[in-house]
């Protein structure tokens, strides 16, 4: 079904609509006026805010979000969500660090062995969801708690700590750094390679999702699985690729994790998995699935950004930050599906 | 075709494997350095039981330190946690109903607590406490404390802070609502006034990073970062590089890594409250009571800290951290 409206979205019924009109039906657009009122705002009261040269602070908090906002809101705009995609990160980093730790390999060898991991944990979810035909919440909590405990379980058995063990002295260490951890000054700017990398994420994600094939598939079994089944789009493959697109977002961060910070926590992690959903919900993902933009979560995950460091670079009293930030989250959701239901409405 | 491509993947990656070992660095063995002998008293049973959350570097100290004294004292020793308030004072509950030869609790949420430690108390259960709740455990008949007095401590850093010559501090606060924390913070303004807090969430390195990041972005005037938790102050030490900022860092409680940190200079000192003492004089404390009747600390709280870990003592502690017990 939405297949052929995708591509019915050339003809007449649509282009008779005027353009502001098309503009606001878009689903990132409430994200992003929420955004400039919140870059205005900051702007405004904020003087280091203004310095050019914060622009790569903002920007690297940002963009731990957004690396894995991104696949998070694909996954969203496919009907389904992973409430373990925070604690994965954790696992990924954990992964890497221990596997070439305890047997003494090459850094590189645990991040490669992290990977299949990673993808494999996002692998099992999507097979499990489907096997069982459970809702991906109860799928995704048991993954949570199950990571959890093996982070805690598996680092205390690997070191007898909490931690897991420093890394930098080892073989292969600069260079991963330097592919994970690493930044570059553009002038006054330092900007850290994960900016790179979201950039990266958002531009192919909307690519993928706007423009192939596979994005028709996504939005297709978000939005009604069985009619997308019915007209031949393979549910199956688009769900459980999405888990794993998930799953590679989890590497990267948690490669990032690690190379940043040499050692991981093993209880880190926890609590993420909803800041990444909220990033995508800003961004315009319903929480039903079909709808939604990776653009969108990229700019939630830049909403989340500016305000958590921006109540910083104002100096106001910090007691008030959490409060501050759900006013924040509640005005640019409103906005969004204000805007989302003026344009409809046309 | 896809056979075919798993099937070289799987070869390059045991190739790669094979060549791929590290020269330097990775896991080392570890002597037990700890021999102290063992107790030939008859087996008793101790519940220990924290406010801990999972996978805390400080907590892991508090725990070995407390699994020693019970191998030690032949103790049978039953660790449990639970940062939540109701949920930690439900575990002390369980321990009575196990009939639990000792008790040793955290009571960094003294209001919970109250009720169900003083019924241990009152079912004749010896209960010793450590770490928090300096001001409540002898309200509720506990026979012992172990630990720091988070406001002298705090203190204690605020003065260590001016005599190192600084001038503005930033405190960071990694769990906001930890009343232990806030304690340590408004003991350093006692003795060094220009200090400000900020809250940053514990479980988000990357957050707290950027967050020490902007903070010392936005006021250039800060020259010392002070954290309260070993694994924040090494994300501070990559913060202040980050600003550009010349401050230093301080910590309270360590790590392996923070005191390879103090070593390198990249972190000046450290408050210790010896987590692993804390530990291993709560269980010791009530197999004390138990053979000879003592009571360590004679009904007054025994503090273990604040020491200070600085580049002149840094040496002599390495290799006990090294162990994993510092």
């Amino acid at each position: 079904m939405t297949t052929v409206t995708e591509l019915a979205a050339q003809d007449d019924r649509v282009a008779s609509r005027p353009l502001a009109a098309r503009l606001l039906s878009r689903p990132e657009v409430g994200s992003l006026v929420a955004a400039i009122v919140i870059f205005l705002l900051f702007m405004a009261v904020a003087a280091p805010f203004r310095n050019v040269a914060n622009i790569g602070t903002i920007l690297y908090g940002a963009s731990t979000i957004g690396i894995m906002a991104v696949p998070v809101a694909l996954l969203m705009i496919g009907g389904e969500f992973d409430l373990s995609a925070g604690v994965a990160v954790t696992t990924a980093g954990l992964s890497g660090s221990l596997l070439a730790w305890n047997f003494g390999l090459n850094v590189w060898v645990g991040v490669l062995l992290s990977l299949v991991l990673a993808v494999a944990i996002g692998a099992f979810n999507g097979w499990l969801l489907l096997r069982t035909g459970l809702p991906s919440f109860l799928v995704t909590l048991g993954t949570f708690f199950i990571l959890q405990g093996v982070n805690l379980g598996v680092t205390r058995l690997a070191t007898g700590n909490v931690a897991s063990a420093d890394i930098s002295d080892m073989d292969g260490f600069a260079s991963a750094h330097a592919v994970f951890g690493s930044e570059v000054s553009l002038g006054p700017v330092n900007l850290k390679i994960t900016v790179l990398y979201w950039v990266l994420l958002t531009i192919i994600a909307a690519y993928v999702l706007l423009r192939t094939r596979i994005g028709n598939w996504i939005f297709a079994v978000g939005g009604d699985a069985a009619a997308a089944r019915a007209v031949g789009v393979p549910v199956r493959s688009t769900k459980v690729g999405l888990f794993m697109a998930v799953g590679f977002c989890a590497w990267l961060s948690g490669m990032h994790l690690l190379f940043q910070f040499n050692t991981v926590q093993s209880g880190e992690g926890v609590g993420k998995e909803f800041i990444f959903i909220i990033a995508a919900v800003i961004g315009g993902c319903l929480l039903t699935g079909g709808y939604g933009s990776v653009v969108g979560a990229s700019i939630g995950a830049l909403i989340f950004g500016m305000t958590q460091l921006g109540i910083n670079y104002a100096g106001w009293n910090p007691d008030w930050f959490r409060t501050f930030l759900g006013v924040m989250l509640l005005l640019a959701t409103i906005v969004n599906l204000y805007v989302k239901r003026r344009a409809d409405l046309r | 075709m896809k056979r075919r491509f798993r099937i070289s993947l799987l070869a390059a990656g045991t190739a790669l494997a094979l060549a791929a070992c590290s020269s330097s660095g990775g896991k080392q063995e570890t002597t037990d350095t700890n021999n102290a002998g063992t107790a030939d008293t008859p087996r008793m049973t101790v519940a220990f039981i924290t406010h801990s959350g999972p996978g805390d570097t400080f907590w892991d100290l508090v725990r070995k330190g407390a699994e020693d004294a019970a191998k030690k004292d032949n103790v049978e020793l039953q660790y449990q946690a639970d940062p939540d308030g109701p949920g930690q004072a439900n575990l002390v509950q369980s321990a009575v109903d196990k009939k639990v030869d000792g008790i040793a609790v955290t009571l960094a949420k003294p209001d919970a607590m109250k009720a169900n430690v003083t019924k241990a108390v009152q079912a004749g259960v010896p209960v010793v406490a450590l770490n928090g709740g300096i001001d409540a455990w002898q309200a509720m008949g506990v026979q012992g404390y172990f630990g720091q007095d988070e406001r002298i401590a705090g203190r204690a850093a605020g003065q260590k802070l001016a005599a190192d010559g600084g001038k503005k501090a930033l405190c960071v606060i990694h769990e906001q609502g930890n009343v232990g924390l806030e304690a340590r913070c408004d003991g350093a303004k006692d003795t060094f006034p220009n200090i400000s807090k900020i809250y940053v969430t514990g479980t988000d390195m990357p957050g707290v990073q950027a967050a020490i990041t902007s903070k010392l972005q936005q006021d250039k005037a800060i020259d010392r970062v002070l954290a309260l938790g070993a694994p924040f102050a090494l994300a501070a030490v990559q913060s202040v590089k980050d600003a550009s900022s010349s401050a230093k860092v301080a910590t309270f409680d360590t790590n392996k890594e923070l005191v390879g940190a103090i070593k390198s200079g990249s972190v000046m000192w450290a408050v210790d409250q010896q987590p692993y003492l804390q530990g291993y004089l709560a269980v010791d404390s009530l197999w004390l009571y138990k053979t000879n009747g003592n009571t360590i600390g004679g009904g007054q709280a025994t503090l273990t800290g604040p020491a200070f870990i600085d580049s002149g003592n840094v040496a002599a502690i390495e290799q006990y951290a090294n162990n994993g017990k510092r």
